[in-house]
């Protein structure tokens, strides 16, 4: 049996790479040291605790439908068309991507909150968005959604255009060709994007509090009961984190990079 | 009815006109570079040309410079491309890559199976019909393409270097395919290998530095072709004749000895006997009790060709070094033997 040996690297590079790796993981085992393991189970199915688990998985989902409706779409005009102004066009749609999330529920409460930008011409049809689960759903989207555009477009531009091109002198029209060819061939990194999302989304506060506020089973999601909870009743607070992170780590098992790609 | 195209690109120094008659392949040769994939490109509808007209069956397909603009996208053309990669859909099965095309113009599910079976009958791929594109080797990835091709109905078929790709042990077997499917078909080949062409065109347009520098039926321009350049090119000695089973008969009598390629011919059948100039040596007088093929001719011009010379005669043509022409005293007007080993010929049915 041969092994091949890789190309050599400074032997020192261990060290500092350790310690990255402890300092990421060290908090973690931390964490689940502090669960109170015996009241786990009633910990996390308390009245409170449940709603906002229930609340935070179905804004989540919700919003990564959304995500993937509006996503794809914008990555394809991304990756396949060019007009002026497209690159700029792409760093601010991914500009939530880098912005602190307490902005961006600011700008959104400036645009859709009673007297945002959109605010009055909302009232007077009737529809109250913030501090509703919609602004919840909303505040979740426009956190995650740049990251469904960017691993998609990646997917597009990777793939390139030459089974499009070979399906349309088959006769078939655009449409044809992005529902049966097109999405099909990028499907592994519109669930990787996808799942990336529902995280993002999943782990969404600053946001979310800011336009969406912390109403128990309507806003109030379970990194925002995690928060609340911390100081009146820390065990549970720690039980919710642990759900959590359980959540990330098989989101991560899930939309691994090498799993995502073909 | 028929395909006419005429364009001009100035940046790629580009101006061809052609015409590919109802129900025949035309061949575009040339070299790397001559122009011929742009020619695609723009038929295809992928290009636009700087002025240009490209018309199928009557319908216009694109104008561009005089008159309405036209310009149809690729999906509205009835032209089907297939190129040197077979670009078979990774995701769905043999069966449905082929049922693609009638699908996608409409017809129902369980009809457009009915004609994908058919074609991959058609040409050899039955077998695979259920496997997925990864699953299969070049060859019959090719064969595959090219029923998917064929199942889409078009009016034309581009063909660009579909044999290139190949492994030379397979060719046979796709070209043989793509005799069948192409017979009657209007279809344009681009290929810069003459024998492709002899074998699946009737008619030949040579380009060179995107002009037409030469065109008619294809045994005419291989065998005898008027331009320098298409000689270069196909360059490639062609004698028609009729099968014995085991020799090719020509008009005059004369046998000649070769290596069947590919499907053999039948026996008082249609073949012709192909070889390069380069593997023809030249006497004075036939060199008695060889075991090579030799054809007493007369000398009609020499040519220099580098440091070789061209000896050609009526019919075939030569390849010698100068210092050979000059041993043998060669001048245009007398009578020498071109003698050529049956292993360097190759015997094709017509």
């Amino acid at each position: 049996m041969t092994h091949q040996r890789a190309a050599a690297i400074p032997r020192w590079i261990y060290l500092p790479a350790a310690l990255g790796a402890t300092f990421v993981l060290l908090p973690l085992i931390a964490i689940s040291t502090k669960v109170d393991w015996p009241h786990f189970a009633a910990l996390i199915s308390s009245d409170s605790s449940r709603a906002a688990l229930v609340l935070s998985l179905k804004t989540s989902g919700a919003s990564t439908a959304l995500c993937v409706l509006l996503g794809v779409p914008m990555a394809t005009v991304l990756a396949r068309t060019s007009f002026p102004g497209q690159g700029l066009l792409r760093s601010l749609v991914l500009l939530p991507l880098v912005l602190p999330p307490v902005v961006g529920g600011l700008a959104l409460l400036y645009t859709f909150g009673r007297n945002g930008l959109l605010g009055h011409t909302l009232a007077v049809l009737g529809i109250r968005i913030a501090f509703s689960t919609i602004a919840v759903i909303m505040a979740q989207t426009f956190v995650a959604l740049p990251f469904l555009v960017l691993s998609l477009e990646g997917a597009l531009r990777t793939g390139g255009q030459r089974y499009e091109v070979v399906a349309a002198s088959l006769g078939a029209k655009p449409t044809t060709v992005f529902r049966r060819i097109t999405l099909p061939l990028v499907m592994p990194g519109l669930l990787a994007g996808a799942v990336l999302s529902f995280a993002r989304a999943l782990g969404e506060f600053g946001a979310t509090i800011t336009f969406a506020g912390s109403l128990q089973g309507v806003t109030r999601t379970l990194p925002l009961e995690i928060y609340l909870q911390r100081e009146g009743d820390p065990d549970a607070a720690v039980a919710l984190a642990l759900v959590l992170v359980v959540v990330a780590v098989l989101i991560i098992a899930i939309a691994r990079p090498e799993r995502a790609g073909r | 009815m028929s395909f006419e195209f005429a364009a001009r690109l100035v940046d790629r120094r580009l101006d061809v006109q052609f015409s590919v008659p109802d129900g025949e392949t035309v061949a575009l040769l040339g070299e790397n570079g001559a122009g011929k994939s742009t020619v695609l490109a723009i038929a295809a509808g992928h290009l636009v040309p700087d002025t240009g007209q490209v018309s199928l069956d009557g319908r216009v397909l694109l104008r561009v410079g005089g008159g309405n603009r036209v310009d149809l996208p690729p999906h509205d053309r009835e032209i089907a491309l297939l190129s040197q990669d077979p670009l078979l859909f990774p995701h769905l099965s043999v069966r449905d890559n082929v049922a693609f095309g009638p699908r996608s113009r409409g017809r129902s599910r369980r009809a457009s199976l009915t004609e994908a079976d058919r074609w991959l009958d058609e040409v050899g791929a039955v077998e695979f019909s259920a496997r997925k594109p990864s699953a299969l080797s070049g060859g019959e990835a090719q064969r595959v393409a090219v029923a998917r091709a064929m199942a889409a109905d078009p009016r034309l078929l581009l063909l660009d270097e579909p044999m290139a790709a190949v492994d030379v042990s397979v060719a046979p077997v796709l070209r043989q395919a793509l005799r069948r499917v192409l017979a009657g078909r209007t279809a344009v080949l681009v290929t810069h290998d003459p024998l492709d062409a002899l074998l699946l065109a009737d008619r030949v347009v040579v380009l060179d530095h995107g002009q037409v520098v030469e065109e008619g039926p294809t045994r005419e321009v291989l065998a005898r072709p008027r331009s320098a350049f298409a000689a270069d090119l196909a360059g490639l000695n062609l004698l028609n004749g009729t099968w014995s089973g085991e020799h090719l008969r020509l008009a005059d009598g004369t046998t000649v000895t070769g290596l069947v390629t590919g499907p053999s011919p039948e026996s008082g059948g249609q073949a012709v006997a192909t070889f390069r100039p380069g593997s023809v040596a030249v006497y004075r007088d036939a060199p008695a009790g060889s075991p090579r093929n030799s054809f007493t001719t007369r000398i009609t011009a020499l040519d220099p060709l580098g440091d070789l010379i061209r000896v050609r005669s009526k019919h075939l043509s030569a390849h010698i070094t100068t210092q050979a022409a000059a041993d043998l005293d060669l001048v245009p007007g007398i009578e020498v033997s071109f003698s050529v080993k049956a292993t360097e010929v190759s015997v094709y049915r017509l």
